[in-house]
């Protein structure tokens, strides 16, 4: 009669206990062990004790300081070997003519790297003003999301990267980007875009636009950090970010900007 | 392992038949992903780890200011007191790093013409108001920028208010021409009284060539880009300004 009883009872009150118990456990595992993991692995691929986890970076853009004069493209071309093409730019400088009936007139010769001309229009300008653009590292990146390989992330501190070995040129990203800041590079046939010179920002430098901008019109920094120029800038001026209402969340704040700006 | 034939043949039969290409596919499947997927992929996230390793090892072109002023302490500290005190250096003595690596062979940029001041200083409706600008048509036209402003240390160039309260329009004319820099007093010997009773005392215009010939000579040891005649020759009897005017921009 006891023996019949034990069969039908499979597990016990206690054993159920313990089982749920361990079982709960065995669900963290993973979780623990790819922590750890990553501890351990961000020392490997990026050869310092740099945790990207700790730092976020960001650029405000000062637009009423810009004076059109063309060497943070210059700069940017130089740095990255973006080739001297007057189609291919990781940043360049637009000037916004806005006439005195509210059309909109914008040009960028060869990106602004040559400075510009005087207005020969026969129109009448409003107001005048240059505008910065880069790659807005977007926090929530639709270039990212389209790639249908992984050649393009989004780094544990914010930057979105490309892998140039792994990206197979299919051009999603070009379309995705409401930004119309990534390019195919005619050099290596895969899509290229600003990186907020990584190489450089992780080396303590910043990145070649900023360091050459002569009027302060690009304040770079890291969004975590309380005490730097870029929340400064943040603090002290109205913030705008290019089209807000696509939820893309950039990481490169304007300042000054005006509402024609796409 | 009797247990086990036990377990297989407690499955049913049309079942354990599936069985067998169902494991061959998961198989090939985890080899295929195996060779296809890099090993570190989704290390960090849904790409290569080491794509981060490449995007670092990128070079630096760039040194970054402080990388001169290890060096170029001086400059430095002139630069930072002026008003170019946010240029950095390599934004007009292009990219550097290989010169911080190698100073003795490789040597920076050193651009003396007007091009490169005039992408910032060209005047541009544009520009910000307040921003110090010039249109370069009329102003010194034939001159390079660095004859009259250091540009490590740039000052408007002061022309002389004491003459101008009277003679603006020559002042305005003068200040237009080669020689913007040099002071009346320089060509024109002024006495004291002039400035209390100008019209009893008026001063006085060169009476020699020397003046001129100091910079305007063949042999003077001037810049070159000052236009040279032989002082021997060139019109001997008379003084440069009964022919030339050199209030004038375009003076000849």
């Amino acid at each position: 009669m006891k023996k019949e009883d034990k069969r039908h009872m499979i597990v016990g009150r206690r054993d159920f206990c313990k089982l749920i118990l361990g079982g709960l456990g065995l669900l963290l595992l993973p979780t623990v062990t790819s922590f750890a993991s990553r501890k351990r692995g961000y020392e490997r691929w990026y050869g310092t004790k740099y945790n990207p986890k700790e730092h976020r970076y960001g650029m405000g853009i000062n637009v009423d300081r810009c004076i059109g004069c063309g060497r943070c493209v210059d700069a940017c071309k130089k740095e990255n070997d973006v080739p001297d093409e007057p189609f291919f730019f990781r940043t360049w400088v637009e000037r916004y003519n806005i006439g005195e009936k509210e059309e909109v007139i914008v040009d960028s010769p060869n990106g602004g790297e040559d400075g510009f001309k005087n207005n020969t229009q026969e129109q009448r300008i409003l107001r005048s003003f240059f505008v910065p653009k880069l790659c807005n590292q977007c926090d929530n990146p639709p270039c990212v999301q389209t790639c249908p390989v992984g050649a393009t992330y989004k780094t544990d501190d914010g930057v979105i990267l490309i892998d140039e070995k792994y990206c197979i040129g299919c051009r999603y990203c070009i379309h995705a980007c409401p930004y119309g800041m990534r390019f195919i590079n005619p050099r290596t046939r895969t899509a290229d875009k600003c990186t907020f010179c990584y190489h450089r920002i992780l080396k303590g430098l910043s990145p070649a636009c900023v360091e050459v901008c002569p009027t302060e019109a690009r304040v770079f920094g890291d969004l975590s950090m309380v005490a730097s120029p870029l929340r400064r800038f943040l603090r002290m001026n109205k913030i705008m970010v290019l089209k807000p209402q696509l939820n893309t969340e950039p990481k490169v704040y304007y300042a000054a900007l005006d509402m024609e700006v796409r | 392992m009797s247990k086990i034939r036990m377990l297989w043949k407690k499955i049913p039969e049309q079942l354990r038949h599936l069985l067998v290409p169902l494991v061959i596919i998961a198989a090939g499947y985890l080899l295929v992903r195996w060779i296809l997927v890099p090993a570190d992929f989704g290390y960090l996230g849904h790409y290569r780890a080491s794509s981060i390793t490449a995007n670092l090892q990128k070079p630096i072109r760039y040194a970054g200011a402080e990388a001169c002023e290890g060096c170029h302490n001086e400059v430095g500290a002139t630069l930072k007191q002026g008003y170019h005190r946010g240029v950095a250096c390599e934004a007009c003595h292009a990219p550097a790093s290989a010169h911080s690596e190698d100073p003795e062979n490789i040597k920076p940029t050193v651009t003396r013409t007007r091009t490169l001041c005039l992408l910032c200083h060209e005047y541009l409706s544009t520009r910000p108001t307040g921003f110090p600008q010039v249109v370069a048509d009329s102003h010194n036209p034939s001159r390079p920028c660095v004859s009259c402003h250091r540009s490590h240390d740039p000052k408007p160039p002061q022309p002389l208010k004491k003459c101008e309260a009277c003679h603006a329009k020559i002042q305005g004319l003068l200040a237009l021409s080669n020689h913007a820099e040099l002071n009346c007093t320089s060509c024109h010997t002024t006495p004291a009284r002039h400035y209390t009773r100008p019209r009893e005392y008026p001063p006085q215009r060169l009476q020699s060539r020397q003046v001129c010939l100091d910079c305007h000579d063949k042999t003077a040891s001037r810049v070159q880009e000052i236009s040279r005649v032989d002082g021997a020759t060139h019109g001997e009897k008379y003084l440069c300004w009964q022919c030339h005017y050199p209030h004038l921009p375009e003076a000849r």
